[in-house]
């Protein structure tokens, strides 16, 4: 099944899991999401392997950008009526706090929509919204869905 | 030859404990010299971040980025400390092949007494067509600082 098949039938079940699923990387860090009232929230279960200190323990940092460009990215194919998956173009993470061995939760924010390119702030959080363990900044390129758009039998 | 961070002479006497996520990705030293580590990311379809094109994820090679230069702000230190990734920002140049491994170099350019920076590139097979370039920057997370050298901080120490 093609992508753009995989991300109707998401919306269509009203479950991000379905699309979620069809990305190999999301399932190999495990990552989950649920459909709310404000949009997307994206979850990733701790696992002993995500770990990249451990003596704290604590998430490894890379995990952590990991978490904030796949919530980035799935929070605007979720938002918007897209049919490819978005590619990031730069990505730039603030590590505020460690994250500890706890279940990690992610939303992202469009801050700005344009043509060919959008703007999705991240913010990632383990006990309390109010108190992220990281923010991050992903601009990603949209431009495969509105070619897709633009053309009959595409 | 490449090798495991805990079998090479540089990075082994950082790591008392291996490093989970960094031995479940596989991940390889290559090269070490004086404020300079490449090290490489075998891959595999399950770092595949889109499924029509086979690209693989960013988030594999940001993590290759920060297990290297994380690593070398650690061994570019005087006195051996942890530390912790403060912010990172990666430009993802093009889109990365499944099935070539992913090498990155990391520099050091600065330690101050507080933070480490370093710059890292990353490229599949070919060295001069890089897919990703990454700025990143290191809390030197302990010993402790006194409270006398603290308010000198942002002075590089060297």
């Amino acid at each position: 099944m093609r992508i753009r098949e995989v991300i109707a039938e998401a919306r269509r079940r009203d479950d991000p899991n379905h699309l979620i699923d069809a990305v190999p990387y999301a399932g190999t860090l495990g990552l989950r999401g649920a459909a709310t009232p404000e949009g997307l929230v994206t979850r990733l279960p701790f696992r002993q392997d995500l770990v990249g200190n451990p003596h704290l323990p604590a998430l490894h940092g890379g995990v952590v950008a990991a978490f904030l460009e796949l919530t980035a990215a799935f929070s605007l194919l979720w938002r918007l009526d897209g049919d490819a998956i978005p590619r990031s173009v730069t990505l730039s993470v603030d590590y505020l706090r460690s994250a500890g061995p706890r279940e990690s939760f992610g939303r992202g924010e469009i801050t700005r929509l344009g043509r060919r390119v959008a703007n999705v702030r991240v913010l990632a959080w383990q006990d309390d919204p109010a108190r992220p363990f990281a923010q991050g900044n992903v601009h990603l390129l949209i431009t495969p869905h509105l070619e897709a758009a633009g053309t009959s039998g595409r | 030859m490449a090798r495991r961070l805990q079998d090479d002479p540089v990075y082994s006497r950082f790591f008392a404990l291996p490093i989970p996520h960094v031995e479940a990705l596989g991940i390889l030293v290559v090269e070490t010299g004086p404020r300079r580590v490449v090290m490489r990311l075998p891959v595999h379809g399950g770092l595949v971040g889109n499924p029509d094109s086979g690209a693989l994820h960013g988030g594999a090679i940001t993590t290759l980025i920060d297990t290297a230069a994380g690593c070398l702000a650690m061994a570019s230190l005087e006195e051996p400390s942890p530390v912790a990734t403060l912010d990172l920002r990666v430009d993802f140049l093009r889109p990365a092949l499944d099935g070539l491994d992913v090498e990155v170099e990391a520099v050091c350019h600065q330690v101050t007494r507080q933070v480490v920076f370093c710059r890292a590139e990353a490229w599949q097979g070919e060295r001069a067509a890089p897919i990703a370039a990454a700025l990143g920057s290191f809390m030197i997370a302990g010993p402790p600082l006194q409270a006398a050298e603290d308010r000198g901080s942002g002075v590089p120490a060297s």
